[in-house]
Parts: structure tokens; sequence; C-alpha cells
């Protein structure tokens, strides 16, 4: 028993199960936490069956499944995303099982989305143009919606159209067809069509504006800011970084002060992200955006053009923030460039810059790309020190558009991390903001994936052009 | 050491600065080639006088003379350590790169000092070239590899540089071998055709004089009788000095020989002398392999 103990602690063997049994936990919950992102983030598009049920005490629901459970008491229930938020007040409710005497599915069935107040479940009761009464009954107005709709969808005018709609209890609602976007009758639907429907949500999200307070519509915008953003934050930090490295690496005499800065450079990346906000706040937007706007836009103040938040101030403050990746990788990749390529091309008459340029670099660009790489994954998913430098819960207009300059610099913009916060936390109305915050943290995921892909795949090309290469 | 310089000398008196000029004339005479059989009356290239080289506090070359003649293959030997890298790479200044390098002395390129500060380094650089022990082509395509150094010199034209990669890659002998393969990465390439590459990459800028640091360490004897095949060719036009650790080769390849030993240079003198009838004790040692 002893020497077995001897063995297991001196040969080391329980600190590679401790290591072991540590990363299968790292990996279980990140796996476990992008299970849980796509599962839900995914399935916020599908068209879930409505369901009917009839109570005990006589009344009916008509919802979409959404979960269930064993209350604290004991009892089992459902949730039922019942929707109907000016009748009701609320988006969701809690069923006890023991209530519910009958489950059923109707085809008639419809999910009304509109523009306000969220979704409508229930049945379709008349139409009405004006006063007088164009079809009645569920599958008369059914069949003489789509046209209609998809007139309606071109057209700004008001409505002269008027739909009246009936919850599962008989209740009425009058809803003018400028405010419907669409009916659906999701029990009705086959497979594929729900698959067809299925991507046209998808489409529409990625497309489209927010609507009701960021819970609803799409989230373009957003993710049109967030690379944007990204995009200016490489283009500005990786020439500054580059020279930094190359300054550092190549040129200054290595001694205390080299050493210094670069400790002060890896400081730089653990200094806490919302420290860069109020520096962004204070030195790009009041210092830099005022003097800008005191010297060239004086005509318009008080009201500020470069002198409040913007996405270049955003994007600026971001730099500034990724700049130590950038250049602690840069320096890495110049230092891994072997010697013998820098004598060769010195012995071949070059001087240290054209070594520099024509052969350190290109061969160091892999391990630059891997910082730039590193700074746009942070960057992207950085949320404080846009708050302070110039993203906003709804931006009016677009940092790219049809008006000169086409290019909007000193614009606010919308941001995916920041839309998480404030759709999941700033909104009136938390719970049917749900499934909107999961489907932004998948798309904010798959934005930063897809940039870093797009660099990965940068790097790898370039490192299989030049097989063999240092980094 | 005065007394070790006499000796020196007085080993091979025919390479006396002095003489060199006498050297010179009798170049111009026709049967100066007949002649050359005992004495290499030759110009000389490169000429090493009293040179002293630190690394820093540590004397690396301990008063170093030595007369490179041209178009011939000048081989230096030693045991490791004995600076023979360090005097090569003094040729073309590489040392210049390193922190805290110093020396005392002049190396003559053509009688012209090539540590005068006035003389343009890179120029001295093209017309010395280097060829290093590892195999360096640059991460780029043969094609880069070779332009490189004419492109350096603001060469653009593209079908003056096709000529010049076509000239210099028939120069080392790996044009057969690499002309349908001219913009592929030439680190696909084999070792004894890198080493080659970097030799043509050396030739592209017309070097007059081709130093090698231990050129075929690295490569299989197939690759090593290729360079060494080379070497004949090469030194037709232009001067080439080789450093070496194997004395086989050496006495392959040179026409004459310099045995360094710490620091110092013990015997300078036609390759088939030092190696048959060496006048020195040290390097009859080394030669037959009792040391080093």
């Amino acid at each position: 028993m002893k020497l077995w103990m001897k063995h297991f602690f001196g040969s080391g063997e329980l600190f590679i199960w401790g290591c072991g049994a540590g990363l299968s936990l790292s990996l279980l919950m990140i796996g476990g936490l992008l299970v849980l992102i796509l599962l839900n983030g995914f399935g916020y598009f599908w068209p879930a069956d409505l369901v009917e049920l009839t109570l005990k005490d006589g009344k009916h629901v008509i919802g979409q499944l959404a979960g269930e459970e064993v209350s604290p008491k004991g009892i089992p229930r459902i949730r039922m995303k019942i929707g109907n938020r000016d009748l009701y007040g609320l988006d969701y409710r809690w069923i006890n099982s023991d209530q519910i005497i009958e489950r059923a599915k109707p085809s008639d069935l419809v999910m009304v989305e509109r523009r306000e107040w969220g979704n409508f479940y229930g049945r379709l009761g008349t139409l009405h143009k004006e006063d007088q009464v164009v079809a009645e009954g569920s599958d008369a107005v059914w069949q003489s919606l789509p046209p209609l709709l998809r007139h309606q969808e071109s057209s700004e005018t008001e409505s002269v159209y008027t739909l009246r709609i009936v919850d599962a209890n008989g209740k009425e609602k009058s809803v003018s067809l400028s405010q419907v976007i669409r009916v659906l009758r999701p029990n009705d639907l086959s497979t594929l069509e729900k698959l067809r429907v299925y991507i046209g949500n998808v489409w529409t999200v990625l497309t489209t504006e927010p609507r009701e307070a960021n819970t609803e519509g799409g989230i373009f915008p957003a993710i049109f800011g967030t690379v944007m953003m990204v995009i200016i934050m490489s283009v500005v930090v990786t020439p500054f970084g580059v020279i930094s490295a190359l300054y550092l690496r190549e040129y200054a005499r290595q001694g205390v002060i080299v050493r210094t800065v670069r400790i002060a450079v890896n400081n730089l990346a653990g200094v806490p992200s919302i420290v860069f906000g109020v520096f962004g706040l204070g030195f790009f937007v009041y210092g830099v955006g005022g003097t800008i706007d005191a010297l060239w836009f004086s005509e318009r103040l008080p009201t500020p053009t470069f002198g409040t938040g913007g996405i270049l101030w955003a994007s600026l403050t971001l730099a500034l923030l990724t700049v130590p990746v950038v250049i602690v990788a840069t320096e890495e990749g110049l230092a891994a460039v072997p010697r013998e390529y820098r004598e060769g091309s010195i012995g071949l008459g070059a001087t240290k810059w054209e070594t520099i340029w024509k052969v350190v670099l290109p061969t160091a660009l892999p391990g630059i790309l891997t910082g730039l790489i590193l700074a746009m994954a942070r960057a992207a998913g950085e949320v404080a020190p846009l708050m302070l430098t110039g993203v906003v819960k709804l931006a009016p207009a677009m940092p790219i558009d049809g008006t000169w300059p086409f290019l909007h610099l000193d614009r606010k913009f919308m941001h995916l991390g920041f839309h998480i916060y404030d759709v999941g936390f700033q909104s009136p109305n938390v719970e049917a903001a749900k499934p909107m915050v999961y489907v932004t943290t998948l798309v904010l995921i798959l934005v930063v994936v897809t940039l870093n892909l797009t660099g990965i795949v940068l790097r790898n090309r370039m490192r299989r052009k030049y097989a063999g290469s240092a980094v | 050491m005065l007394d070790q310089q006499y000796e020196l000398r007085s080993a091979i008196p025919h390479r006396s600065p002095t003489s060199s000029s006498l050297e010179m004339e009798s170049m111009d005479s026709p049967d100066s080639k007949v002649s050359d059989q005992r004495r290499p009356q030759v110009q000389s290239k490169l000429r090493v006088q009293g040179f002293n080289f630190f690394y820093g506090l540590v004397q690396s070359l301990f008063k170093i003379d030595l007369d490179i003649p041209e178009h011939q293959v000048t081989a230096f030997i030693g045991p490791s350590g004995c600076g023979k890298s360090t005097l090569l790479r003094c040729m073309n200044r590489l040392n210049d790169l390193i922190e805290g390098a110093r020396h005392e002395g002049n190396i003559l390129l053509d009688d012209v000092d090539i540590f005068n500060p006035k003389i343009d380094i890179t120029d001295l650089r093209k017309r010395v070239g280097m060829v290093f022990q590892k195999s360096n082509p640059f991460p780029k395509s043969i094609y880069e590899n070779i332009a490189y150094g004419p492109r350096l010199q603001g060469l653009k034209n593209r079908t003056v540089l096709e000529d010049i990669v076509e000239g210099s890659l028939r120069g080392a002998g790996l044009w057969e071998e690499v002309k349908d393969r001219l913009h592929k990465s030439a680190l696909g390439l084999s070792g004894g055709q890198q080493q080659r590459l970097c030799i043509a990459r050396a030739l592209a800028v017309k070097p007059e004089v081709l130093l090698m640091d231990e050129p075929c360490s690295a490569l299989d004897p197939i690759a090593t009788g290729i360079i060494e095949e080379l070497l004949f060719s090469l030194k037709k036009e232009l001067t080439v000095v080789i450093v070496t650790h194997n004395m086989q080769q050496a006495a392959r390849v040179s026409d004459s020989t310099a045995f360094m030993y710490l620091g110092q240079l013990v015997e300078f003198g036609r390759t088939k002398q030092l190696f048959t009838n060496p006048s020195k004790k040290q390097t009859e040692d080394y030669i037959t392999g009792r040391f080093g």
C-alpha cells in the first residue's frame, strides 16, 4: 500500500490526473455554454406549434410550449408563451399539469406578428374594410389576407383594413393591417414549410432593424456596427503595433529602458477595459473630438460633431486596448525569424531596413496575424469602454450610408455586446426579450468566429505559400 | 608573437605583401600560367594585414596576415573555434552586426581598406558574397530568392531579371532541376539544392569574391560532390574563400590552404604542399588527425 502511494505521488501521476480533470471540466463548461447558446439561439427561429389547452375551470389557453418543470411544491407544471401582451400584460404563464383537461393543436390557430405588443395567439375573426365586413370566419379571413399583407408591405400609408382577432376565451381585439407583419398557422405547416419560415426568420433577424425596444425584429445595425468597429480598430492597431514592436525589437538598444517599456506594454494588456473607456472619453472624445469641433465644426456648436461618442473614438479606444496584444505577438514573430535570413539578406548588400521590410516582416507575418486575430477577438467582445465612447441602444443612422461623405465616423453605433446587455438587462420586458438575448449572443459568437476564421485562413494561406515559415 | 610572424613570413615567402606588386606585373606576361605550377604568381584579391579581432573583451583573431589569390579557391581549415569563420565573416564585414565586435588592422579588397568609413558597406557586400553553413533561402519563391539581390540594386526590368535568374541558376548548376518550378517556394527544395540556390543567389549580384562558410557541412556526400564540382567552374569567374571542417574537401577543392589554430594563422601555402609537406608540426598533427 505504502509503495503504491509512493509511486502514485512520486511519479507525478496525481498531477497528471489533476491536470486532466481540470481540462475536462473546462471543456465541459465551455461545451455546455456553447450548447446552451446554440440550442436557444437557433431554437428561437423555429415556428413552434401552437397548443390549445382546456383547463378544469373551463377556460382555454393558447400559446407555445416553453418548458416543463416540477414546481417547488412538487406539482408538475408547464410554461406557456401566451403572447397577447396587450390583453394579459404577461408573455409567459405557468400552468399546473393537473389543471389541464385537454391538449389540442387545432390547425386554425394563428400567430399574428405585430409591430406593437408582440405576437398575438388566437383565431382570426373578421376582416373589415373601414366599416364593412369583407371576410368572416377563420378560413375566409385566412384566404383573403396574403394579397392584402403583400400590398401593405410595399405601401407607406395607413391601411384601410382592420383585422379582428379572437383570443382563446373569445376576447376580441382589432388590429389595423398596417400593424400586422405576418400571420402564420404554425400547426398547418409541414416540416418543409416550417423550414422555409425558419430560414425567413433567420434572414429577418440578420437583415432588419430592431423593433419594440430591441426585443423584436432584427439586429442588423448591431452586427454592422460590431464588424465595422472591429475593422476600423484593426486598420489602426496593426500599423501601430507592428511599428512599435519593430522599434522595440530591431532598433532600440536592448537595455533597462526597453525592458521597462516592454513590461509597461504587457501591463497595459491587464488594465481593466473600463479604464480605457474613461481614457477614451477624456482623451479622444473630449480632447481630440472637442478640438476638431472647435477648429472645423464651430458653426454647429454647441451641438457636438466629433466631440461626442462615435464609432471612430470607440474604435480608437479599442485599438489602444488591444495594441499590447499585437505588440507582443509581433515581437515574438520577429524574434522567431532565423538569424540566417537576416545575415543572408545583409550579405547580399541589403540595408537593415531593406532586410526588415523584404525578409523579416514577411516571415513574421503569420505571427503578426496571430496577434491581430487575438486583438479582434478581444475587441469584438468588449462592451464597457464602448458605453462611454459611442455605443447607443438604438442608432438612428448607420455609420455608412448613401449621403455624402458616405462614411460617417462621427456617428454613434450599435454593438452586439451592448445589445445583449441592453436587451437582457435594460429591457422593460425581460422575459419576452430572453430569446433575443440568446440570438444576439449566438450572432456575436458567430461574428467573432467568422472574423477569426478569416484571419486564420489568411495566415494559413501565407504559411502554405512560404512552407516551413518561422512562426 | 612577433617571432611567430617572422616565422610565418619565412615559411611562405611568396605570400609577403611586397611581392604582390611584382606578381601583378608578371600576371600580364603570357607565360605566367606556366610558372604558376610552382609559384602562384597571381594577383591578391583580398589582403589581410595585421588583423586582430575582438568579441567584447575576448580576442578571437591574433595578427592575421594573409593574401587571398584571385581566381583561386582558398580554404581555411582548423579545429572548431579557431577563428576561421570569424575571419571569413570579417571579409564582408558581417561581424559589424554583432554588438561589441571590434577589430584592429586592415583587410584590403583590391587594395582598398574595407573598413574605411567612406566605402559603401552595401557595395562591399555586393562585391563580396557569402554562402552560409546552414542554407538560408528566404521563405519566398526560387525566382524571388535569386532576384532579391538585383532588385535591391534597383533592377526592375523583367527580362533582365529573368536573364539574371537563369544565369545565376545555371552558374550554380541548378537550372535544369528547378526551371519548371521557379515560382514555387524555395523551401521545398532539398538541402543540397537549397545550398546551391544560396550560391546562385549570391552569384546574382555578380560578386568578385564568394565567401563560403562550411557550405557542405549539412549535406550528404552526393550534394557535397556537386558543390565541389561547382567550385571548379566558379573560380574562373571569381575568387572563392571556403571554410571547411573536412580536410579531404580542402585538399580536393582548394588551391591554397590556411591552417588556423586558436585564433592564429599557423600556416598558409599551396594546398598540395601544405598537405604533403607541412612546414609546421601543428599543421602536420592536425592534418594527420593527431588532434583537432
